[in-house]
């Protein structure tokens, strides 16, 4: 495989690592769904280039779901609920980005030692698909632990989604099928969260997450 | 022999840079007026105002002490050596082989040292607010700058600026997210550490958010024109460490002879303007930071490159 194919695909894969740190960094509700568009735009492009480089031209309808479903339905919906949440000025009170940051970098290092060694066999791509796909699976982890606001958990567990296609991309062989379903899914899985989001401001009049806990009569 | 002809072309460089510092100044200075539909001072205004101060009695304060009157010379000392070390328009020049990016780092962190006590010295109280902001700024800019430094080494497999330059150059390197990164990382801690917008704004003087102005205060004569000088060549340096490393085109190798240096040097002053009307336009475009976002800002340039590095072993483990 020549050294540009590699480099490119490097490059947008690295790409969506930095997004993943930019919305752990972004504490605007606006900003972070936008974020979450352009999160969804380096995946696309990614899963498209490894399309191209592999000769696998089903992974142009992975790319093409993710640029349609993720950077413009879900991203335009999102939009929508926090404008009616009447959340859209809000700037959420992140404690600590500095140490959010500092963990990010953490977890991005265990994964590239985690990852590096066991796929050593493997293809140069497919090492670097995994090293990063992990890491973007455990930021969006770790965004979805470090926020209070429900829709920044939202955002967070859709970028997860986002590194298992990177990963299975990489991994050479997701079905269709499945890609169509997780897709198909995820969609789902936003209208539910949509709804239970609706009802969480109905019963608490706020969608911190805080609520909730002081409601189950936990501490803290 | 050929190591005097090596020296008269050191020397040279030393002197283009001092001359060119005023006027990359006065260039930003004049391209952000006529952003904003001014007229802006005549280019040479900074040479103006720096002669203007040499011909000036100094003016020292009662609780001034030796470290107030030696800091300006230090500072001016330091960076001027610390430019030196810097390939300008041509790589290897025998200075460069005295002491590699780590040094360079180290000489600006002992200026940046002397500026600061200097500013404590009087004992007025701009100048410890300027110092202790100074100090902020630094804890933090220096990792990051530290964090871009050892990605490039790690890619050019050396320290010295010559060397990684000349690797660069040699554009075996291929397309690497992890420049990308180390670019907008060196790009951040420049800005910080020349006291421009975001961080600090250099067109201010009474202000209580201003650093770099608070801590010079108390400086007159050319104790002052030292210390400006100084923090024109600080600039200049960290704008040719950008355009030597990322943008290594057209840069003469040393002993090409003089028609290879004078090429140059034009390639150079080119670099010089494409860079100045950048920051030009991206200070304008931007407001200042408070102060305290400034951890935020700097904590940011400090992650790019620990990215930098960590996605660098990724590749070099494939």
């Amino acid at each position: 495989m020549d050294r540009l194919a590699l480099d490119v695909a490097h490059l947008l894969a690295g790409g969506l690592v930095l997004v993943s740190f930019m919305l752990l960094y972004q504490d605007r509700m606006t900003g972070l769904v936008n974020n979450f568009a352009l999160h969804a735009l380096v995946v696309s492009l990614s899963v498209a280039w490894q399309a191209h480089i592999q000769h696998a031209p089903h992974l142009y309808i992975t790319a093409a779901i993710a640029l349609i479903v993720k950077a413009i339905v879900i991203p335009l919906a999102l939009h929508r609920i926090i404008v009616q949440l009447g959340i859209h000025r809000t700037i959420e009170t992140v404690v600590g980005i500095g140490q959010t940051m500092l963990a990010g970098i953490g977890l991005v290092a265990l994964s590239i030692m985690v990852m590096l060694p066991i796929t050593a066999k493997a293809g140069t791509l497919t090492q670097q698909d995994l090293a990063f796909a992990l890491s973007v699976l455990l930021l969006g982890l770790l965004m979805m632990i470090s926020r209070r606001n429900a829709v920044s958990q939202v955002i967070g567990f859709m970028s997860i989604e986002n590194g298992l296609i990177l990963a299975a991309t990489g991994a050479k062989g997701m079905p269709l099928v499945v890609e169509i379903s997780v897709a198909f899914s995820i969609l789902i899985a936003l209208i539910v969260i949509g709804v239970f989001l609706f009802r969480i401001r109905e019963r608490f009049d706020t969608v911190d997450i805080h609520a909730l806990h002081q409601y189950r009569g936990e501490q803290l | 022999m050929a190591i005097g002809l090596q020296l008269l072309v050191q020397i040279c460089q030393m002197a283009l840079v001092l001359a060119l510092a005023p006027l990359f100044a006065g260039y930003v200075r004049k391209v952000k007026a006529h952003l904003l539909r001014r007229q802006g001072p005549p280019l040479a205004q900074h040479y103006r105002e720096l002669l203007r101060l040499l011909r000036k009695d100094v003016v020292l304060a009662d609780s001034a002490s030796w470290v107030f009157r030696v800091a300006p010379y230090l500072i001016f000392a330091t960076t001027w050596v610390a430019v030196s070390l810097v390939p300008t328009f041509a790589i290897g020049l025998i200075f460069s082989y005295a002491a590699d990016v780590i040094a360079i780092v180290a000489l600006l962190g002992s200026a940046r040292f002397m500026l600061a006590l200097a500013g404590l010295d009087v004992g007025t109280s701009f100048g410890g607010i300027g110092s202790s902001r100074e100090m902020l700024i630094a804890s933090l800019a220096e990792p990051a700058m530290l964090m871009v430094v050892f990605t490039l080494s790690l890619l050019a497999g050396s320290t010295q600026l010559s060397s990684i330059a000349a690797s660069m150059q040699a554009s075996d390197v291929g397309l690497r997210f992890s420049i990308a990164l180390a670019l907008i990382g060196l790009v951040m801690v420049a800005l910080a550490e020349n006291a421009r917008i975001p961080i600090d704004n250099p067109a201010t003087h009474l202000e209580l958010t201003m650093v770099h102005e608070a801590m010079i205060l108390e400086y007159s004569g050319r104790h002052l024109a030292l210390i400006e000088a100084a923090a024109y060549l600080k600039l200049l340096l960290y704008v040719s460490v950008i355009a030597c490393v990322f943008f290594p085109w057209g840069i003469a190798i040393s002993g090409q002879g003089p028609a290879a240096y004078f090429a140059g040097i034009g390639v150079y002053l080119l670099k010089l303007a494409a860079g100045g009307f950048l920051l030009a336009v991206f200070e304008t475009a931007i407001a200042k930071m408070r102060v305290f976002r400034v951890p935020d800002f700097l904590g940011a340039a400090l992650m790019l490159g620990f990215l930098a590095t960590l996605l660098l072993f990724v590749t070099l483990a494939g």
